[in-house]
């Protein structure tokens, strides 16, 4: 593990040493690029995601920051003619290798993506059928782990009662909560949320938001939104994306106050064109 | 602070008709509490009772703007929710309407005052008001000018001109003083005086918070140093 930001903050000039955070980098990017096909989506990224923070990452659409993200658990890799290049490190491990297993990868990365995607099955089995393909539970055991997972997605209270029925009744906000119980589940080390509140009222956004909070406790995770307020509340650190580069990063509160850079102050003001 | 501080306009252009007329709103307070303090000066200089009574009633209108400022900070806050840059536009907004409408109280304060001032028979610490005033004035047009162009250098040397009004100050103070243990029949029109140079240092001070707001508008961080101050009175004892 390298000291966060202190890598992408010099190659920026950004931070200054009061400014920079003794955490440490749990994901870390060197000269990424990337391309689908002959398009070239990301251009050199070095950047850190720091451990057991938020990193929102916003940008307007098209600059590549669900690409960023997708890349972390190389979910990119079931289409053809996508090409990742350089390096992402998770705990010191390149996980561009080819021989870094997928299994393992997915089992240490989990996603929660824009729409809730439940399975069309019970509550219960929804968080149940991710526990089987890595471990062999007896029926108690899988009880706790499913209630756990419940529990930490703040969604336990809403469903003890109906783990038998089925996830496609619940609500959308409920859906994402039972999504993200269902990532929880397979005890990962980073979440990566894809937009996780576009689709949600903003009563359903606030209680993800109170659970993302929740969350880093335990998990690393990285946030792509469009909703500059949401990573204003929500992130300790904010990466700005822009045609395929990263234009700014550093501490939100810096990024939303203070920004270095003209571009990053006319996104997140409304006057980028 | 963004390596340039051009900024373009908002994608939602009302969001930048909002934010100028917020700039229209401070510069038209700034005018009137100038004219104020001017017509306040005129009034001690030349013993025009009717015309401080005029200044006394003109405060309403700067009170009046400084309702319509609150009103549309309020707004855009609730409405627009405001970051980086645009936040520290309405802030500054907010706070530099407050200093302004201080201003105005002061000027209509002298204003007041000189009424009781002409009851009196004319004296000639009396002379050194306007003088005042106009360093005070001058402060004043000068930061709302530095204000309006962003120019946070020129709000620095307002800032630093304050001392200049101490030292007027401080020499009033003292000369006040001398007249007042002169005769004790000084004291009740030298006490007046005394307010009244007090409203107009104090009109400095206010015009340096503003240096201070603008300096924090183009800069993202407060103006840190010490200011000179030339005002020695709160430890004078004889």
């Amino acid at each position: 593990m390298t000291n966060l930001n202190l890598a992408t903050a010099a190659a920026l000039n950004l931070t200054t040493p009061s400014e920079q955070t003794t955490s440490t980098a749990k994901i870390t990017a060197r000269n990424l690029n990337f391309y689908y096909d002959k398009f070239h989506a990301l251009k050199d990224i070095r950047m850190d995601i720091p451990e057991k923070r938020v990193t929102a990452i916003i940008g307007p659409s098209g600059c590549g920051k669900s690409t960023l993200l997708r890349i972390f658990n190389r979910i990119y890799s079931i289409y053809p003619k996508l090409e990742a290049r350089g390096e992402v490190m998770l705990d010191g491990e390149n996980i561009l290798d080819p021989r870094y297993p997928l299994n393992r990868l997915r089992s240490k990365v989990g996603m929660v993506f824009q729409k809730p995607v439940p399975f069309p099955m019970s509550i219960f089995d929804n968080i149940a059928y991710g526990i089987k393909h890595y471990e062999r539970l007896s029926r108690a055991d899988m009880d706790v782990r499913v209630e756990q997972a419940l529990r930490q997605a703040a969604i336990w209270d809403e469903v003890k009662d109906k783990l038998k029925g089925s996830a496609l009744g619940l609500s959308g906000g409920q859906q994402q909560r039972l999504c993200i119980a269902r990532a929880i589940a397979l005890r990962p080390e980073v979440i990566l949320f894809d937009e996780p509140t576009s689709a949600l009222d903003p009563i359903a956004t606030g209680k993800i938001e109170q659970l993302v909070e929740e969350l880093k406790r335990d998990f690393t995770i990285a946030i792509v939104t469009h909703n500059m307020q949401q990573a204003a509340r929500c992130s300790d650190y904010t990466a700005f994306m822009y045609l395929g580069e990263l234009i700014e990063f550093g501490e939100t509160e810096t990024m939303f106050t203070r920004p270095s850079k003209q571009q990053t102050e006319d996104y997140i003001t409304g006057r980028f064109g | 602070m963004p390596e340039t501080t051009a900024a373009h306009e908002h994608i939602i252009k009302s969001y930048d008709t909002e934010l100028t007329r917020l700039l229209t709103e401070i510069t038209s307070m700034g005018q009137l509490a100038s004219e104020q303090l001017k017509l306040a000066a005129t009034a001690v200089e030349e013993r025009d009772s009717e015309l401080a009574a005029r200044v006394v009633q003109g405060d309403a209108a700067i009170d009046a703007l400084e309702h319509e400022v609150s009103h549309d900070v309020l707004r855009l806050l609730a409405l627009r929710q405001p970051i980086a840059r645009d936040l520290r536009d309405v802030l500054a907004a907010l706070r530099i309407a407050a200093d302004i409408e201080r201003i105005g109280d002061y000027a209509a304060n002298v204003a007041k005052r000189s009424i009781a001032l002409n009851q009196a028979m004319p004296m000639r610490p009396a002379a050194a008001l306007p003088q005042l005033a106009q360093v005070a004035g001058a402060m004043l047009r000068d930061v709302l000018e530095a204000y309006r162009r962003n120019d946070a250098e020129a709000a620095i040397e307002v800032w630093k001109r304050d001392v200049q009004l101490d030292t007027l100050y401080t020499a009033m103070f003292r000369e006040l003083l001398t007249y007042m243990m002169e005769d004790p029949r000084n004291i009740t029109p030298c006490t007046h005086l005394l307010f009244m140079a007090k409203n107009i240092e104090r009109i400095g001070d206010h015009a340096t918070n503003i240096a201070e707001n603008v300096y924090f508008l183009v800069h993202a961080k407060p103006l840190t140093g010490e200011r000179r101050k030339n005002d020695h009175t709160s430890a004078v004892i004889s």
